[in-house]
């Protein structure tokens, strides 16, 4: 039971610069501001930070923050919370350039999945598995837990369409197209096959998940990974049955539920049953509470455990009384008060203003900080926890190793190269340390590598 | 350093999860929250652009991934 799994999360943002309302320069203009800073520290838009942290500038200029490696979904939820806050010291930095080169306005970075124009951009989860599992029937267990839990971990959305606007629990719903695939713009997948463990391959896999919303609130961030990993836990337990919920359509069934607030929309099986994503999540929770009760889920699996029945009790009785903890059910009720209050039509553009704002990262400015701050959410991680993943990685990880050798580098203004497994000194002698063992935090090979600079 | 982060994490997770159940059942609280909610709803317009259609319109990204 103390299996431990490395944990990492990728998010894409959305970025914009305006001046009272109007776009004054494209993503990729702003995001090359965004990312001078950067360049002068790393000498490249794609370095590794001595948190461990990978920070880059991705397809389609999209900032891009992939957290170091984690092996407790705490520090996951404190590292991309961290990651937030990198990004918004450069959006910060960005904007007063501009402004000294005569170019006012505002940097907006949103950690949304969607644009005006039905672009999306990311947010990816890694689970790191065994290679002797059976990944590829875990993969097709998974998909309808994936497409159904939206109902606790939608990031929520207001789709306009000639019949009106509607709001949905997902906003990448609308951008999946397949179950399975090693696609990722071209059609986007559920879960992506991409075989690159960074790690020794022949011990392990890494669970690509691309279908998850980004979320602000960091109770869903974790119960997204907690309640993924009580599903791995149990496939990977080879004599515990899950039933076979297989969807008849994953790719219709994943819009149909994310237009369907009540969350009891039923959806159809490939048995012929039909059943809704409520109903789902109610079987796969059931199995998991038993689970735990026959075999037991490590200390964090079981916190997510509670926030899930939490949550699943909770839709069953009144979705709306999530509005603290769940980030669709909070955006569609501060939007459902602000339409009330000022008497405006589901259609205005105010209320996807509000839907864009949302996301926005600033602290004092987005509005689920706004909400924060006037105690309508609740948080999951201390601030000084926050704080500290800004620039100390994970200290049970091979993160840790990166981090020190990319500090000590630093130090002494060597030139290095480093990457997920690779941490490379380039000097004459090209010396390179392969980190094949993401669980381990200790190499002496590194720390003589380190004590040579 | 782990240790120190698993304990905080325990804390701060039970306690959220102990202030939402209490919320229902405390009228005080729940008064003070409805409250805040409506200093949040007064103030939001400050932070709203402008020109919100503007804003949504030319909110355009490239696709990513």
């Amino acid at each position: 039971m103390t299996k431990r799994r490395i944990f990492g999360l990728e998010t894409e943002y959305g970025i914009t610069f305006t001046h009272r309302g109007q776009r004054r320069l494209t993503p990729d203009e702003v995001s090359r501001y965004l990312f001078r800073n950067v360049v002068t520290w790393g000498r490249s838009s794609n370095v590794f930070l001595e948190n461990g942290a990978r920070l880059y500038l991705d397809v389609g200029s999209h900032p891009e923050y992939a957290t170091p490696e984690c092996d407790s979904i705490y520090d996951v939820v404190a590292h991309d919370r961290a990651g937030e806050a990198i990004l918004d010291r450069l959006a910060f930095a960005a904007e007063e350039r501009l402004q000294q080169e005569g170019v006012k306005g505002t940097v907006y970075l949103l950690k949304n999945n969607t644009d005006s124009a039905g672009n999306s951009y990311g947010c990816h989860e890694n689970y790191l598995t065994r290679r002797s599992d059976d990944g590829s029937r875990h993969a097709s267990v998974l998909i309808p837990f994936l497409v159904t839990r939206q109902i606790f971990t939608g990031a929520g959305r207001l789709v306009p369409s000639a019949r009106g606007t509607q709001f949905t629990i997902s906003q990448r719903a609308e951008h999946i197209w397949e179950s399975i695939s090693s696609a990722t713009t071209r059609s986007r997948p559920i879960i992506n096959t991409r075989d690159e463990p960074h790690a020794d391959a022949e011990l392990y896999r890494r669970l690509h998940v691309i279908v998850g919303d980004s979320n602000m609130s960091e109770y869903s961030t974790f119960l997204k990974i907690g309640s993924t990993a009580c599903m791995l836990r149990m496939l990977e337990d080879p004599k515990w049955d899950l039933r076979d919920l297989t969807l008849e359509n994953p790719i219709r069934a994943i819009r149909e539920i994310s237009h369907d607030t009540t969350c009891r929309r039923r959806v159809s099986l490939q048995s012929g049953r039909e059943m809704s994503a409520l109903d789902i999540q109610r079987e796969y929770l059931s199995s998991a509470l038993r689970y735990a009760e026959e075999r037991g889920f490590p200390e964090e699996e079981q916190r997510a455990l509670l926030m899930w029945e939490h949550c699943v009790s909770t839709i069953e009785n009144d979705p709306m009384k999530l509005e603290r903890l769940v980030d669709w059910v909070t955006k569609l009720s501060l939007i459902d008060a602000y339409k009330t209050k000022n008497a405006l039509s589901m259609n205005d553009a105010k209320l996807q203003l509000i839907d864009l704002q949302y996301h926005d990262i600033r602290r004092d400015r987005g509005l689920f900080y706004r909400l924060a701050r006037h105690e309508q959410v609740e948080s999951v991680v201390a601030e000084t926890d926050i704080l500290n993943a800004m620039s100390v990685p994970p200290q049970t990880t091979r993160a840790r190793l990166r981090g020190a050798f990319i500090s000590a580098a630093k130090a002494k203004k060597r030139d290095y190269t480093v990457d997920w497994v690779h941490l490379k000194l380039n000097d004459q002698a090209q010396r390179t340390v392969l980190c094949k063992d993401p669980f381990k935090s200790r190499d002496e090979r590194v720390e003589r590598l380190i004590e040579s600079l | 350093m782990a240790e120190r982060i698993q304990r905080k994490s325990n804390s701060s997770v039970e306690s959220s999860e102990v202030a939402t159940e209490s919320l229902s059942s405390d009228s005080d609280t729940g008064q003070r929250l409805r409250a805040e909610l409506d200093d949040l709803l007064d103030e939001i317009d400050e932070v709203l652009e402008t020109n919100a259609e503007e804003f949504v319109r030319a909110y355009v990204q490239k696709g990513g991934e």
